[in-house]
């Protein structure tokens, strides 16, 4: 026997709703008290791994003391539940921060967590373009604070079959956008990561087509379950997940959820996104989970929950990554098999 | 010139008693020091990543049982590469103890790719008939692996003595099939890689030269056996 059993996952592991709620509102109270003994709660890897994540309120506390994100920090303070959030067990803080696919920092998974930590997040400037009113150079403080920051836990489907459950805090997209007054003409939003090879060792190698570029339908921008997250876990957001900015569209498979945005731009054509550069017959526009669609090498059928142990068994992935109800409508009368 | 040179050599050297006493030194030193060593530094992968399963150094990561999929099969497929080296390396040193080598060598990566398909049996697919069956049929890649995997069966249950003893000529045509199972090997890691493919480059680079090695080896010798 080579390897330790990990304990089957019991219903009653999973954090009801009431609890969830209660905890968070101790938490709360105990911040509002001035108790900040919670700092580096979620920081340190053995409560990280071992205990259930307490729920916003929990990381405010303990949120980086660089001044470089502070208005991030104060902003997570008011965080906001919402009703979006799935009641799944979260993944730990060490999951969501050491298994990441994020090539500038290099192609293993383990590769962001070690090369991204130097990457400059502050200032951060987003440029937005194309078919709006109200174009310009906006600072990422000027982005965020207009809005609240919500707490949105998310499933999150890789196109390698796996998956992860995260508690992502951001405004959504949709808020945003209409401040920009976007035009008639704009049909898509286009996305691009930060392109500096200098900060982004990954970028001195084409693994893929720098700067790496995503977009949307502006139905799926719109759309309430579309976010940009600026933390994780009631914290700033790691560099390795994506910092300072970042999208998240859960019924997308994760590539869609473009990381580290530099630039927004409306167009009237549709944009063409990294992956479907490079494997045009692997990955396409929509990108959206399902199980029925298979990757041309591998099935997409059933899914691996990461972090539940070596003897976890994979689980069915569901259709728009179990958010069709809230989705489907969008893709009425397309067909995903050829739009996949 | 140089092969008929290294043969009337090695002859005139065993005619020596010196030399015999030297090659007795030699088998000696290779049972009793070279293959316990070669032995216990092939086990140094399967060490290192139990040393990491039992949480004593750092832990499996995220996703374990990709870890260990990921660890054994490219272990499976080092192994597959020295054993191939093993021949060349024996043909530029002109000494002939690397292949007493050669079996151990093959064995174990026949070992790392056991160990590879039991953790796609057990830990990816939970022993699912119907999912392994469909992975092989649909799945080119796993097509490759699985072929791979019988052709290398074969190799490993004749490789004691007494099989190859039994074999006589066929046992050679069998061992043969270590060339499309090191082809195949490798292609299953290129198809299976999303779109970066500089490692199993490496790993197809390595293999052709050694492919490419014994071509022109095997011309070579044809051409002195059958000058045109």
């Amino acid at each position: 026997m080579l390897i330790k059993r990990a304990d089957p996952i019991k219903p009653s592991e999973i954090t009801s709703e009431a609890v969830y709620f209660n905890r968070r509102r101790f938490v709360q109270s105990a911040v509002a008290a001035g108790t900040l003994m919670l700092s580096g709660v979620a920081c340190s890897k053995e409560t990280a791994t071992n205990t259930a994540y307490a729920g916003p309120g929990a990381g405010a506390a303990s949120a980086p003391d660089s001044s470089s994100a502070s208005f991030v920090a104060d902003a997570l303070g008011k965080l906001q539940p919402s009703k979006y959030s799935t009641r799944e067990k979260v993944n730990s803080w060490e999951d969501v921060t050491t298994y990441n696919n994020f090539y500038e920092f290099g192609l293993d998974k383990s590769d962001p967590a070690r090369n991204a930590q130097d990457l400059k997040t502050q200032p951060w400037s987003i440029d937005v373009s194309g078919e709006a009113d109200n174009t310009g150079r906006f600072y990422l403080e000027d982005f965020i604070s207009p809005h609240t920051l919500e707490e949105r836990i998310y499933r999150l489907r890789c196109v390698e079959a796996w998956s992860m459950v995260i508690p992502w805090a951001g405004i959504e997209l949709g808020q945003l956008i209409k401040r920009f007054q976007p035009t008639s003409k704009a049909r898509y939003v286009e996305f691009k990561t930060l392109y500096d090879p200098d900060q982004m060792p990954g970028q001195r190698r084409r693994s893929l087509n720098w700067p790496y570029t995503e977009g949307l339908t502006m139905a799926e921008a719109m759309h309430p379950l579309t976010i940009l997250a600026v933390g994780v876990f009631g914290k700033v957001l790691p560099n390795q997940n994506g910092a300072p900015l970042r999208l998240v569209v859960p019924w997308k498979y994760g590539f869609k959820s473009i990381k580290s945005i530099v630039s927004m731009k409306f167009t009237e054509k549709m944009p063409a996104n990294s992956w479907a550069v490079a494997q045009p017959r692997e990955y396409g526009f929509y990108a959206n989970v399902n199980p029925q669609v298979d990757h041309p090498r591998w099935s997409q059928a059933r899914e691996r929950p990461i972090g539940e142990g070596l003897f976890a068994k994979k689980i069915p992935t569901r259709m728009f990554n179990g958010y069709a109800d809230e989705v489907a409508h969008l893709y009425d009368g397309l067909d995903l098999v050829k739009n996949f | 010139m140089a092969w008929i040179w290294s043969k009337t050599f090695s002859m005139s050297a065993t005619a020596s008693p010196a030399a015999a006493r030297h090659r007795w030194g030699t088998t000696k030193k290779i049972r009793y020091v070279g293959k316990p060593l070669v032995f216990v530094l092939s086990l140094l992968p399967i060490g290192l990543i139990a040393l990491r399963a039992f949480e004593i150094t750092g832990t499996l990561g995220a996703n374990p049982v990709e870890a260990l999929m990921d660890h054994f099969g490219i272990w499976g497929l080092r192994f597959l590469i020295i054993t191939l080296a093993v021949s060349p390396l024996r043909q530029v040193l002109g000494k002939p103890w690397p292949l007493q080598f050669r079996r151990m060598l093959g064995l174990f990566a026949y070992f790392y790719i056991m160990l590879h398909l039991a953790t796609y049996l057990w830990l990816d697919q939970y022993f699912d008939a119907a999912a392994i069956i469909e992975d092989i049929i649909e799945r080119p890649y796993i097509t490759l692996g699985m072929s791979a995997v019988l052709m290398l069966t074969a190799l490993a249950v004749t490789s004691p003595h007494a099989a190859r003893r039994r074999l006589g000529k066929t046992w050679q045509q069998i061992h043969y099939l270590v060339y499309p199972a090191a082809i195949l090997g490798v292609w299953h890691f290129w198809w299976q890689v999303k779109n970066d493919i500089l490692e199993p480059l490496i790993y197809a680079v390595l293999l052709s030269g050694l492919l490419l090695w014994r071509l022109i080896k095997t011309r070579a010798h044809r051409s002195r056996i059958n000058p045109t």
